[in-house]
């Protein structure tokens, strides 16, 4: 594909959000009749540059040409104008509209002020044809597969104009026949030089359907690579920001400790928790995992890879369909989140805004709430106790607020957090799982975080801790379980715990039992 | 000083106490013999009275309401309610001319409000348990709830000539001010008791602020979205007992019409966000007045009831134009504009 004109060229695109960098000098280009993967963690800066080559965000410097004509998209529809769709993650068509009216919807075809049904109802079929998608276009678009529904949003993307396509993570819906089914209708387009702009988070796909890859990091270009002069081990190490050859020296200062650590795992008797081919069905392929108590166990993976759904159905948020959980060597059913905080269990979820925090309640509100749910609704805290824990937290983990009476949502993203870690450590739980617990978080509150990871391990608390940053999980963990595809794959420790083995296993290089 | 006007301006009592005080003296003003009480029979009349009275049936749905509203849902059935448990008492102590009853009335009084209950209920589990969401769960109440009343008393309007019935919405022998005033006094000093005693409060603003992450939390927000939609049925059963009581019969079609809307409304003067969260039930019950005061000084002051909805409105329009936060911004600008050149003088002065 080397040979082909580039189509699309994006020269130093630099856009900022208030107090973010989003994209710093980005460059990016798209040849025609290529797929183009964009890879990088969340906050790459990924989805800022969709939405500047469609015209949703303005940029703040750079330039872009579409086929040497500098264009400057301001909307969607100018973007459109200019042959640039998009097709979105969750798919933006009315399910209860009939796939023709979906696909023509905004740009009727009309004879006089009449909508020429007919005319749409063909012009859809041939539309559809064209993928080698043959349905009843006068059906609604609910009764169809979501793969279907994905393959009209195309159509339609293409119909109103076909230079480039932009997928956003088009396949995180659909099972693998369907991915299959997609694939071969990109890669016709790809042959009708089409360019394609492709975004996923499954390695694999990316390995399976695209030409080359653009990596973005922390809003910088990493760098524009052949998908098969790149190995998917380089892939990992570039989004994630190590050098894989750097890492071959990497120190194994703290392999000492943590060859103690796997011996006693397998003694199962200290587990706090134990799971028993643990699953759920959708979210996470059943697996085994025992935390001992004062133990830090790492999850390392990809987004997307079954991290966090592992932890939620640890905690009781998703049920488990399959599978026995053990607490203390005794079978117990989690069904719910209050269910776990009573096993002596706590959660910090990943989305701290969905998640975590109640915005409107006071610093000190968010601090006993668990504890109080725990307690009961009877047994209330008295407003004595309320402000000595709040009191208590606040100076233990150093909450930078104006008062236990500040409202949460006026702290900054790293308070916030500290304030959630209180409200689970004011329950004394035994076994705290933390999802993704120093994103968007300064260095220093980063640093600290994981200073009390240890602290708490040592007073023998069983730990899960989950993040994205290698680097944190090796100065923090015991043991780390690795994910990839929504199942858990291995299990490292001791010797192997360095950031190559790990990488290699996440990428699928190297099998361990 | 000027602090402590902004701490008093902050209070979430302050505006509706203001409109309340504004009503006031425009009915002191425009209303004759407004603030003057009588004391005949061992009874207290005057129009201060007569308001508080006929507000009562709508402080206690604001009661409901306000809980509801906190945790981010509506209860659009409380006026059905109402004329339901209002058409039970009634048929349970039947209209028998002599004054007999045919059930006893605590038994009529025990079966009205546990219906208004289950109807609450119906609420929770439908909002709760299967997450429809709360206006479109609680509408399908709103209109069956006329149904099951007419199926109640037949399609007729059953009037009850037993004595003590008429003692829920007017008085009691032996106790000087209305008898409702007394039910909604209780019922609100209950629930203060009970906020304040258990975790209660703190549970519903949780929920209202942040279902999922109150779900994360360990609350049951099932459980608690279950509770205060029954406590809204309640609510409304009481009040429908006051309401009935207060004509003696029950109109299935027209006992709490449209309260619901009166107790929205009460409940956002109050200052309640719609989107759930903070919640203040005495600037409910400080709204409902307000609602109240409205209709009766516009018929005081000789507006015909036709007319009535659209002043109404336009009252309403001018109280969200005070409460709003633009507005109160600017307001607040020009006080401290006030405040500031104020010390400035000061500081000159000295």
């Amino acid at each position: 594909m080397a040979g082909n004109e580039p189509i699309l060229r994006a020269v130093g695109i630099s856009k900022s959000f208030p107090g973010v960098k989003a994209l710093h000098d980005v460059n990016f280009t798209l040849c025609a009749g290529e797929v183009h993967c964009l890879m990088g963690e969340n906050g790459a800066g990924k989805s800022t540059l969709i939405k500047v080559l469609t015209g949703v965000e303005k940029i703040d410097h750079g330039e872009i040409y579409l086929e040497g004509k500098s264009i400057l998209p301001k909307t969607p529809l100018e973007a459109q104008a200019f042959g640039i769709s998009t097709v979105y993650q969750e798919i933006n068509l009315c399910p209860n509209l009939s796939v023709a009216e979906n696909m023509f919807i905004g740009r009727e075809p009309v004879s006089g002020c009449v909508i020429n049904w007919k005319e749409i109802n063909k012009r859809a079929q041939a539309a559809l044809s064209k993928l080698n998608v043959k349905i009843d276009v006068t059906q609604s678009l609910d009764t169809y597969s979501v793969a279907i529904q994905q393959m009209v949003a195309i159509a339609r993307a293409l119909d109103v104009s076909s230079k480039i396509l932009i997928l956003d993570e088009p396949t995180s819906s659909l099972d693998r026949d369907e991915i299959d089914k997609l694939f071969e209708v990109l890669r016709r387009l790809k042959e009708d030089g089409i360019g394609i702009i492709f975004i996923t988070h499954f390695l694999d796909q990316v390995y399976e359907i695209s030409d080359r890859i653009t990596v973005l990091r922390n809003g910088e270009l990493v760098g524009e690579y052949e998908t098969s002069e790149l190995p998917k081990v380089q892939l990992i190490a570039k989004m994630i920001g190590k050098e894989f050859d750097v890492l071959t020296s990497f120190n194994k200062g703290n392999a000492a400790s943590a060859k103690g650590c796997e011996e006693d795992s397998l003694c199962n008797d200290a587990a706090f928790i134990k799971a028993a081919g643990l699953g759920r069905q959708g979210g996470i392929s059943p697996f085994d995992l025992s935390v001992r108590k004062g133990e830090v166990l790492g999850f390392a993976g990809l987004l997307g890879s079954g991290r966090t759904e592992t932890a939620r159905v640890l905690f009781g948020v998703d049920k488990a369909d399959k599978g026995e959980l053990y607490i203390k060597n005794k079978r117990s059913a989690v069904a719910s989140p209050m269910n776990a905080i009573k096993n002596g269990m706590a959660f910090c979820p990943e989305d701290r805004k969905r998640e975590g925090i109640m915005g409107d309640l006071t610093v000190k509100e968010n601090i006993i709430i668990a504890l109080q749910a725990k307690r009961g609704m009877g047994r209330c805290i008295s407003a004595k106790e309320r402000e000595k824990l709040a009191d208590k937290f606040i100076e233990l983990l150093s909450i930078k607020t104006s008062g236990p009476d500040q409202l949460v949502k006026n702290l900054s993203g790293g308070n916030q957090q500290k304030v959630i870690l209180a409200r689970w450590l004011a329950t004394d739980p035994e076994l705290l799982i933390l999802d993704e617990p120093t994103r968007g978080i300064d260095v220093g509150t980063k640093t600290e975080i994981q200073k009390l990871v240890v602290r708490l391990a040592e007073e023998e608390m069983a730990v899960i801790f989950i993040s994205s940053e290698l680097d944190e999980e090796l100065r923090t963990c015991d043991r780390i379980a690795v994910f990839r595809d929504r199942q858990k794959i291995a299990e490292i420790s001791g010797e192997d715990l360095n950031q190559n083995c790990i990488m290699q296993t996440i990428a699928g290089g190297q099998k361990h039992a | 000083m000027h602090d402590r006007l902004k701490l008093i301006t902050k209070s979430k009592l302050f505006w509706p106490l203001m409109i309340l005080v504004l009503m006031i003296i425009f009915n002191i003003i425009f209303v004759d013999d407004f603030l003057s009480i009588e004391f005949k029979d061992g009874h207290l009349f005057g129009r201060i009275i007569d308001i508080i009275n006929r507000a009562a049936p709508l402080m206690l749905l604001a009661m409901g309401m306000t809980l509801v509203i906190a945790t981010g849902g509506v209860d659009l059935s409380v006026g059905s309610t109402a004329a339901i448990s209002g058409a039970l008492v009634c048929s349970l102590i039947g209209g028998n001319f002599d004054g007999t009853v045919q059930n006893p009335f605590i038994i009529a009084i025990i079966a009205a409000l546990f219906v208004s209950i289950l109807a609450g209920a119906w609420n929770g589990f439908l909002v709760g348990k299967l997450g429809i969401q709360p206006v479109v769960a609680t509408l399908i109440l709103y209109v069956a709830g006329r149904g099951i009343a007419q199926l109640i008393t037949g399609g007729q309007i059953i009037t009850v000539y037993y004595k003590p019935y008429a003692y829920l919405g007017g008085f009691a022998p032996g106790i000087p001010i209305p008898f409702s005033i007394i039910i909604a006094a209780v019922v609100l000093v209950i629930v203060l008791l009970a906020l304040k005693k258990t975790a209660l409060g703190l549970f519903i603003e949780s929920v209202g602020v942040n279902s999922v992450a109150s779900r994360f939390t360990g609350i049951s927000v099932v459980k608690i979205k279950f509770l205060v939609y029954a406590f809204s049925g309640l609510c409304a059963g009481i009040a429908g007992l006051i309401i009935s009581s207060m004509i003696r019969a029950a109109d299935a079609n027209n006992a709490g019409l449209m309260s619901e809307m009166d107790a929205i409304l009460a409940v956002a003067i109050g200052g309640t966000s719609m989107a759930g969260g903070r919640f203040s039930l005495g600037a409910s019950m400080i709204g409902a007045l307000i609602v109240q005061s409205i209709t009766t000084t516009l018929y005081a002051v000789g507006v015909s009831a036709q007319v009535l909805p659209l002043i109404k409105a336009i009252v309403v329009i001018a109280i969200c134009f005070v409460q709003s936060e633009e507005l109160r911004h600017k307001l607040s600008g020009i006080f401290s504009k006030i405040g500031g050149a104020r010390n400035e003088k000061a500081t000159v002065k000295l």
